[in-house]
């Protein structure tokens, strides 16, 4: 089991834990306000935006240029931003912390 | 199904044709569609009521449809309005419902070894599922499927006003039932919402109805008959989702994709631009080509090949950004459900006839669905 937690507009922090799968599914599973997952997380909708902490980067492999394209067209796009979906929930993850980016 | 628009989204990226008069060049790469649909400020939705729509409704609608053809910031405060009523369908006892209501029809599909789609199937499922959409009794359905399936287009003219009329009397007389008798139904919640500080107009509230009707009706028989074939055609796909339900959401996506329901949607050009080099006037029409994005190699891989599985899949089928299609979770809930329960009750489907529905924008040719389609579907 991994602790991820995700940050909502509100401030709010929600503390949830996964094995596998990807954050979309995870945040979604459990109710966190902002991650929609329209989609189901095939990249096609781009509400299941978050942001990494810039020490947290390193962590997940870099976006592609597929993600990359659809974050361009978002509001509150930053350097930090990617898309939960095309993100794997692994050990190294162990109590990071996320932000969501929309409300 | 071919990709008709490749040559000329390779060799231009635009397609110029004629429509009364009043010309459209329709935007056909992926990246160029998605910009376009971006910037709402350039390439107008809340212009003429009907003239967004390619053909153009102009000579036959003055209502505006809500949100649809409305721009920032009013579009967002109508949304706002109806975000949540349209995200129902994710609701366990929805989805319990129009699990029912396919499984109800599928079996009634079963029990005949000469089943049209369009009239038999498709269109009793969409109207029926709409009941849920709108919640209002099962019954109603009836009423609309009795119009059939071309109330919104006939087959001679394409634009037929009094075709058009039967829906929007009926839309008017729902609205005068909802005011004198409110209900929990989408009308009655319209009707009392607060929109910037005034409650909405019956014109804007059949404004929204319109819409509900009509976007969501050839698109969702289109999106199931072409379904229908398609695992008709590749027994092996069925196959797949009954040993793979998992996939279910993935397949939902990719036949989305690959069958663009709906084919294109235009906008009104503010300020004099250009697509793909090519000069567009002030206060011309482009369309966004959905389909035709959604074809585009250099996004997807194998794009005219339906790969149920496809993992990452950016298509444009709902459209993009600011007017992204608001019935997509009932569209996709719908479809779950119905791959899902004929992964569970048909082994095969075996194709009888058919007849192609196909769709004319100046010399290109698109085939979007079919006229008519019979089957028979067997449990074993
Ligand atoms: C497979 C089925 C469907 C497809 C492929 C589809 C496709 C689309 C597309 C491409 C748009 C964007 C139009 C634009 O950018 O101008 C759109 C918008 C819309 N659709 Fe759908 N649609 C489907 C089903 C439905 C259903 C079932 C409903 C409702 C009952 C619906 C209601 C709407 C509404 C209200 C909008 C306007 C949203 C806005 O302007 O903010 N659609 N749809
Ligand atoms: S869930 Fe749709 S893009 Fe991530």
């Amino acid at each position: 089991m991994v602790i991820i937690n995700f940050k909502t507009k509100d401030g709010q922090v929600i503390s949830t834990e996964g094995r596998k799968g990807s954050l979309m599914e995870l945040a979604r599973d459990n109710n966190v306000k902002g991650i929609d997952g329209d989609c189901g997380g095939v990249c096609s909708c781009a509400t299941c935006h978050i942001y990494v902490a810039p020490e947290d980067t390193d962590k997940f492999p870099t976006a592609s240029d597929i993600e990359k394209d659809m974050l361009e067209f978002e509001d509150n796009t930053t350097e930090h931003s990617r898309l939960a979906c095309q993100l794997e929930i692994n050990e190294s993850l162990n109590n990071i912390t996320l932000t969501v980016a929309n409300e | 199904m071919d990709d008709p628009f490749e040559e000329a989204r390779l060799e231009r990226g635009y397609e110029q044709i004629d429509d009364q008069n009043d010309p459209v060049v329709m935007v056909l790469r992926h990246k160029d569609v998605r910009k376009c649909a971006h910037q709402w400020k350039t390439f107008q939705s809340g212009a003429k009521p009907g003239r967004i729509v390619v053909p153009s409704e102009v000579n036959i609608r003055d209502t505006r449809q809500i949100p649809f053809e409305v721009d920032p910031p009013e579009h967002g405060a109508y949304r706002a309005l109806m975000e949540e009523w349209f995200r129902r369908p994710l609701l366990p006892d929805y989805e319990a419902s129009l699990t029912d209501i396919i499984d109800d029809i599928i079996d009634g599909a079963l029990q005949t070894n000469n089943l049209e789609v369009v009239e038999q199937f498709a269109l009793p499922l969409q109207s029926r599922a709409l009941t849920l959409l709108l919640n209002i009794p099962h019954e109603e359905s009836e009423v609309w499927i009795s119009w059939g399936t071309h109330v919104f287009r006939s087959d001679d003219t394409k634009l037929d006003a009094s075709k058009a009329t039967i829906l929007y009397d009926y839309i008017d007389t729902q609205i005068e039932k909802a005011i004198s008798l409110p209900g929990d139904d989408l009308y009655s919640k319209l009707l009392a919402s607060d929109f910037q500080d005034r409650k909405l107009t019956k014109e804007e509230v059949k404004g929204v109805m319109i819409l509900t009707f009509a976007g969501g009706r050839d698109t969702i028989i289109n999106y199931v008959t072409n379904t229908i074939a398609y695992l008709g055609n590749h027994p092996e796909a069925l196959q797949l989702i009954k040993e793979q339900p998992e996939i279910c959401n993935r397949a939902v996506e990719e036949l989305v994709r690959y069958f663009s329901p709906l084919t294109h949607m235009g906008r009104v050009v503010k300020e004099d631009t250009y697509v793909c080099e090519h000069a567009i006037l002030k206060n011309t029409r482009i369309s966004l080509c959905w389909a035709s994005a959604n074809r585009d190699a250099s996004v997807f891989e194998h794009p005219n090949e339906v790969v149920l599985d496809r993992k990452v899949n950016p298509h444009v089928a709902f459209g993009f950004g600011t007017h992204k299609c608001l019935g997509a979770t009932h569209a996709r809930q719908l479809m779950k459900v119905l791959l899902k329960s004929l992964s569970k009750k048909v082994q095969s489907i075996k194709i009888i006839d058919q007849k192609e529905n196909v769709e004319e924008w100046g010399t290109i040719n698109r085939k979007v669905g079919y006229d008519a389609l019979n089957v028979s579907f067997h449990s074993n």
